[in-house]
This record gives C-alpha cells, sequence and structure tokens, in this order.
C-alpha cells in the first residue's frame, strides 16, 4: 500500500513538474492538451485526482477540463487492465477471422471493447489497423504483436499473462 | 468616438459606427434579426447560425452576431433564400427535440416555440433522432434535463462568465455533446450553487427549478396543518411580470390576497425579517467594529452566495456574518414564537416561503438550520412557481383587491423593501447602525452610491469621525473580484455586501422568465424591478428597521436583546468548508 502511494506522489510530482514549465507562458491554459497527454502517459489514463490537480494548478475550470477529456477518443477515461489488448478489426484482419477472435476474447475476458476483467488483468480495445497485416489476425498486447491468430492460439497466449502474473 | 462608416442594410444606406457587429448596428437601426444562441452579455458562441445574413461578396452566409461591419458593407437581412435557410436551421434543431411543447413548464414561454413560430416552421419534414438520457434530479434547486437542451451554450457562458462557478462544459461530441458538470457529476455533488442564472438564461426547458407546487397545493388541502407563507421582497417586484404587467409595479398586496385565496391562513412578510437581519446583523457589525470580531464583515442573506462561499472561500468562513438569512429567521419565529402565540404544536405549522431565488429550496434543506428538528421552512417556492400557482389555482390576480398583511410578522419598514436590490442591505444596516453607534438618526437615509447595476460600488460612511469603508458586490462574478482585492488587502473595507444574482434578489433564478419584450436579465427590467421597492420605500413612514414597532415588540416579548442568548439560538448559524469534487483544499493547492 505504502509503495503504490509512493509510486502516485511520483506520477504527480512529475505532472507538477511538467505543469511548472508550462505554467508562465501567455495564455498557460492552450497547454491542456499536451498537459492531459502527460497525464495519460503518466496513469495509463486521465486519473480523476490528476485531472482536479491539473485544475488547480493550471487555474482551469475541471469543467472545461472534462470537456476536453471526453471530445478526444485517444484520451482514457477509465484506468486500463494490467495489460492492454488491441484486437485488430481492420480489413484485412477481419477477412482473415479476426471476428472470431474477438468472440473468444470476450468469452475468455468475460467483457467487450472499452472493458476490463473482473481481475482488473485485462482490458479489451479494438484497433483499425496495427500495420501487419501479412500475419493478419492479429492482436496486440501491451505493445507486442501476436500473429495468425487462432481461437486456440488467444487462450494460450491470455493464459500465459495470467501464470506470470500470479507468479509474481 | 469610433470612426463613422457608411453600410447598406437591404439596399437602404447608413451611417453606423464602426468596431461593432452587423447585429449590433442592424439592433440600433430598428431591425431584428432572429437569433438564439446570442446574449448581450455574455461572449459570442456563434453556435446556432439562426442570425445568418447575406453579405456581398462572401461566398456563405454570415453569423451577424459575430460578424463586424466593414465600410461599405452591402447586408442583406430578409431576402427568400435566408429566410428558408433560417427556417431550415430551426427546422433541424427542432428535429432533435422532444415534441412534447403541451407538456413542457415552458410552453408557451419558451424561446424556441416563439422562433419556430416566427420562422414560419409549420410542417415537419423530418423525424429526428431523439436524444435519450435521465434527467438530473439530484439537486434541491435545479433540474438538468439534456434531452431539452439545443447546446446554444448561454447556461455554459453564464456560469463561467458571469457568475465565474464554471459548473457547467460541453462534454463528449457531435451528437452526443451534452451540457454537464464536470467528470458528469450529479449537480447535488458539483460545484452548482444553486443561483439558478441557467434557468433565467435557458431558452427551453433543458434546466429548470425543482417543482414544489404539486405537494404545496397538496398541503394546502390538509386540515391538520395551520398554513402560514411569507414572501421575498422581490416576489412583489417581479410577479407582475407574469401577469404580462410592465415591470416595476409592485403587486405586494394582490399577492397577499391571492395567497390568501390559495389557502394560506396567514401571510407573512420576509420584510419584517429583513428588518430583524437588519437588528442582528447592525449590532453584530458594530460589534465587530469594537474589536470582537473579525473585519470585514461580509453578509450571508444570498442563499447562492454562502455555497459558494463555503466551496471557493473557506478563508473568509471567520468573516461571515453568522446571522440567518430573512427567510430562515422567519422560519425560525414561525416554529417558536408564533406557534406559542396562537397555542398550536410547531409540527403542525406549514411553514412556506416565496422567493425570488432558486437557492432559497437548498438553503431550506440545509440541517443547521432545523429548528427543535423540524425544518424552519418546510416547502420553498419560486416566483414562476407562484404565478403558475395563482393561475392554476384559479385566482383573479389582475384584478384582485390587494389586502394587508397578517400581524404580528407582517409589518416592514422600507429598509427591509429595499433587500431584493443589490446595495439594498448595506443601506438598511447603515441606516440602523448609524443610529445604534451614533445615537441619532441617519438623515441622508438614501445612500445613491450604493445602488444602481455597477459591478462593485464602494462608500464611506462616517460614524462620529470614525470611517467606516463599505462596498457591495452582486453576482457571483463581481463577488469573486471583490473577494480577490479583500484577500490581498484585507483592511481595505468595514463592512461588504454580497448576492448572489446579477441586480441582487430582484434578478434571481426564480423569477418570471423574460417576455416578449425583453431578453433575460434585461438590465432595463432589473433596474425598473429595483425601482419599485426603492418606491415602496419611500412611501413607507418608518423606513429604518429599528423603528418598526412590531420588530420592538418581537425584542420585548420574545427575543430579548439583539445578538441575545436567544437570538444566538434562533437567528445566527455558522458555515464550514465544503469541498465537492473539483475544488481542491486550499492548503494542498499552495504547496
Amino acid at each position: 500500500m505504502s509503495c503504490s502511494v509512493k509510486a502516485q506522489d511520483s506520477k504527480l510530482s512529475e505532472l507538477n513538474r511538467f505543469m511548472d514549465a508550462l505554467k508562465g507562458a501567455s495564455r498557460s491554459e492552450s497547454n491542456l492538451i499536451a498537459i492531459l497527454h502527460k497525464v495519460q502517459e503518466l496513469y495509463g489514463y486521465l486519473d480523476r485526482d490528476a485531472m482536479d490537480e491539473v485544475a488547480a494548478t493550471m487555474n482551469i475550470p475541471t469543467a472545461h477540463i472534462w470537456g476536453v477529456a471526453t471530445f478526444y477518443h485517444y484520451f482514457k477515461l477509465k484506468k486500463p487492465g494490467k495489460h492492454v489488448i488491441a484486437i485488430c478489426l481492420g480489413t484485412a484482419c477481419y477477412i482473415k477471422g479476426a471476428g472470431e477472435i474477438l468472440e473468444k476474447l470476450k468469452e475468455e475476458l468475460k467483457t467487450d471493447i472499452g472493458g476490463m476483467t473482473s481481475d482488473g488483468l485485462f482490458s479489451l480495445e479494438e484497433a483499425r489497423c496495427l500495420g501487419a497485416c501479412g500475419l493478419a489476425p492479429v492482436m496486440m498486447i501491451d505493445g507486442k504483436i501476436y500473429g495468425s491468430l487462432t481461437p486456440k492460439k488467444v487462450s494460450e497466449i491470455l493464459q500465459g499473462y495470467r501464470k506470470r502474473s500470479s507468479g509474481e | 468616438m469610433a470612426k463613422k462608416i457608411k453600410i447598406y442594410i437591404d439596399n437602404r444606406p447608413y451611417e453606423v459606427e464602426d468596431g461593432q457587429t452587423i447585429m449590433q448596428a442592424a439592433d440600433k437601426l430598428g431591425y431584428h434579426i432572429p437569433r438564439l444562441c446570442y446574449h448581450p452579455k455574455l461572449s459570442i458562441e456563434g453556435a446556432c447560425r439562426v442570425c445568418i445574413v447575406q453579405v456581398e461578396g462572401m461566398k456563405n452566409y454570415v453569423a451577424s452576431c459575430a460578424y463586424p461591419v466593414a465600410d461599405g458593407m452591402k447586408i442583406l437581412t430578409h431576402t427568400k433564400e435566408l429566410r428558408t435557410a433560417r427556417r431550415d436551421i430551426v427546422e433541424l434543431i427542432l428535429d432533435n427535440h422532444p415534441e412534447d411543447c403541451h407538456t413542457c413548464e415552458r410552453d408557451g414561454i419558451c424561446e424556441l416555440q416563439r422562433l419556430a413560430y416566427a420562422m414560419g416552421l409549420r410542417h415537419r419534414h423530418f423525424e429526428g433522432e431523439r436524444k435519450c438520457y435521465a434527467k438530473d434530479l439530484s439537486s434541491e434547486s435545479v433540474i438538468r434535463d439534456p434531452n431539452k437542451c439545443i447546446l446554444c451554450g448561454r447556461c455554459v457562458r453564464i456560469c463561467s462568465e458571469i457568475q465565474k462557478v464554471n459548473n457547467l462544459g460541453y462534454a463528449y461530441r457531435g451528437f452526443k455533446t451534452v451540457v454537464i458538470p464536470a467528470y458528469d457529476m450529479p449537480f447535488s455533488e458539483s460545484v452548482c450553487t444553486a443561483c439558478g442564472q441557467c434557468i433565467n438564461v435557458c431558452p427551453t426547458a433543458a434546466f429548470v427549478e425543482k417543482n414544489h407546487t404539486q405537494e404545496l397545493f397538496e398541503k394546502l388541502q390538509d386540515d391538520n396543518f395551520v398554513k402560514v407563507v411569507q414572501f421575498a421582497p422581490s416576489v412583489r417586484a417581479a410577479i407582475g411580470e407574469a401577469f404580462g404587467f410592465e415591470p416595476g409595479v409592485s403587486k405586494e398586496k394582490e399577492t397577499v390576497a391571492a395567497l390568501r385565496r390559495l389557502g394560506f391562513d396567514y401571510v407573512f412578510d420576509t420584510q419584517f425579517c429583513a428588518d430583524l437581519t437588519i437588528m442582528e446583523e447592525a449590532s453584530e457589525f458594530l460589534e465587530r467594529l469594537k474589536g470582537k470580531g473579525k473585519l470585514p464583515m461580509i453578509t450571508s442573506c444570498s442563499s447562492a452566495w454562502m455555497k459558494c462561499m463555503e466551496q471557493f472561500y473557506p478563508d473568509l468562513i471567520g468573516n461571515i456574518s453568522t446571522c440567518k438569512s430573512p427567510m430562515s429567521m422567519m422560519g425560525a419565529l414561525l416554529k417558536t414564537y408564533f406557534a406559542d402565540k396562537i397555542k398550536t404544536e410547531p409540527k403542525k405549522i406549514l411553514s412556506v416561503a416565496v422567493m425570488c431565488c432558486t437557492a432559497k429550496k437548498y438553503e431550506a434543506s440545509r440541517p443547521e438550520l432545523r429548528i427543535n428538528g423540524m425544518p424552519a421552512v418546510d416547502i420553498v417556492v419560486t416566483t414562476r412557481e407562484l404565478a403558475w400557482m395563482i393561475k392554476s389555482g384559479g385566482v383573479d390576480f389582475i384584478n384582485i383587491k390587494g389586502e394587508d398583511f397578517d400581524k404580528p410578522l407582517g409589518l416592514s419598514s422600507g429598509g427591509g423593501a429595499i433587500f431584493g436590490a443589490t446595495g439594498g442591505v448595506m443601506e438598511a444596516a447603515i441606516r440602523t447602525a448609524y443610529e445604534l453607534y451614533t445615537g441619532e438618526p441617519l438623515m441622508e437615509i438614501e445612500i445613491n452610491e450604493l445602488r444602481g447595476l455597477k459591478g462593485i460600488k464602494e462608500g464611506l460612511i462616517s460614524l462620529d469621525g470614525a470611517q467606516v469603508r463599505v462596498a457591495v458586490a452582486h453576482g457571483l462574478g463581481n463577488a469573486n473580484a471583490l473577494l480577490e482585492i479583500v484577500r490581498k488587502d484585507p483592511g481595505r473595507y468595514h463592512f461588504i455586501e454580497i448576492m448572489g444574482c446579477p441586480g441582487g434578489c430582484i434578478g434571481g433564478g426564480g423569477q418570471p422568465y423574460a417576455g416578449l419584450n425583453s431578453i433575460p436579465l434585461d438590465e432595463d427590467t432589473l433596474k425598473k424591478r429595483a425601482q419599485a421597492l426603492y418606491d415602496i420605500d419611500r412611501h413607507k413612514t418608518i423606513r429604518r428597521a429599528h423603528n418598526n414597532p412590531d420588530i420592538r415588540r418581537l425584542y420585548r416579548e420574545f427575543l430579548g436583546k439583539p445578538l441575545g442568548e436567544k437570538s444566538h439560538e434562533l437567528l445566527h448559524t455558522h458555515y464550514k468548508a465544503k469541498f465537492p469534487r473539483g475544488i481542491i483544499p486550499q492548503e494542498l493547492t499552495t504547496r
């Protein structure tokens, strides 16, 4: 517990260092998007305490920050799982059976696109093309590409992550 | 003096000042370009496109609210194409709007309805997609219904630009855009101060007050209660507008008569308790002036301002007068002094308040204002709600013969009446404080520096040679500006009056909607309402609170003396800091 609080504090202080550099600039509120990118980089999503901090430091109303945060799809409003799975639903992957892979993922994870497993281990997102059409169908977990997927392979890959996580 | 330029509107030449928009120029020349999101007191949004005009040489129509005039500009405002385009724009807004005008709160007084009519919309071509959101019913004061929202943004702008509360923003995008507090929070958990200005400026019923009229109609039929009502100074100054009377005509006696017709047993005047507030507040101020307590002392009558203060200025809690608002003082007296007088159990008294204010609904729900476990005020309805009740209850308000308030809580001084206008509390307090301090009556009791709609007003009063510096702010944005001065220079003022709404209570969030010939927050209307109160003051023989014989009797029979034990128990309260989401406590922000 104390460890995670410390980690939060170090994120917050890094966020504050980032904002300090922008605070004095004229029309400092125009840096809001850059700051929200920083929040997402640090937390993996737009943490509400962090947004409160941005509001207070940059003197921008929270309602306004919320407007920007909800406008752009890139900004995540929910905390992602420990591992983020992005399933490609682009044309090539789709023709090669991505629909079946997605069904398998939903079944294994008991969640839908945009959701997270109840243990917080995985969250599921869709991607439009990961640029690996030669390996279709593909998915990406935390930046690593898994290609030529079959439903069976999906199970094995997820199992591997589960094992490693319980071994930690 | 701005440069004069020549423009043509609908082929007629005009000489106008440079540096204004097409709409501003046209307004002064007798043209009325249709409009929706525009409001002269707010920034230009250009969102609705209803005010489009044709400008020669421009490929597209331009929004006249945002486009500046230029020398030689040729503007067309009512061509066939424009009329069609405007009608289509309004029709498209309507396509996503619920088709429930007959059962809507704003039926008959809705700007969108009026606009659709004026554009000649007699036929709907499309069945557009409807929004399907739950209403936010969490607040004691303000109901938000996103289904009726047309995204004109007036509420967002008044909340941030005039009130500086910044509770509202646009969230999400495209068809899914909604006006909502940060993090989609319900109103009850947000920084909303319940001032209700969003309701005043909303062209539709996307914002309305929490309606208590049905509950009140039911209670009025219940013979187990003694039904007692009070109404605020500003109610009489504005209620006539809801019946088509010109603004600025006091309908005090007619309102008393109408309330009796609706079934109230006793009709009392909040102004009586405004006098009482003055007795307590002036005495408190003089105590503080002698060194017992913090200066500047800041008034505490406005409920929206109280919530605003607890959230944004908790550092000033020690400066806030401990006096309850006149409404809550009246509620406290009804359930003690008055219950005794009529030999009735306090819990059998139905205490109702008619207020110009939506935040008073919130105030009535505050637990610390309860009297022996009972709410001091059971039901609060706004001026608008009362006007509706009078119409619905079959009372002929137009022709009704006026009646007088009941005793013993119905007599008031002129000082109590002017409470409703910005600067009025201060003026009334000075009239009394001066005499309490010097022992001599103040001769010039009309203090013109403190009247009018200037955002922040200052005055200097000499009390036996001691110079007392006072300041008055109305609207939470002006309050913000004034309090920033106070934070930097705490010794600058001795006494400050703050009212949450523009113009004071007369511009409250519960006042009648703007009629056909006015716009929300119209300064002319506010001035006329204020004048109605100043006229009441001028026609009273008693103009100073401490000369009100019924106030004297109340102290003699029941309260003892101002700031006495009984007063402290019933008429004073304390405030504490509140930190709804989105506000970071001061000590954290100053690290």
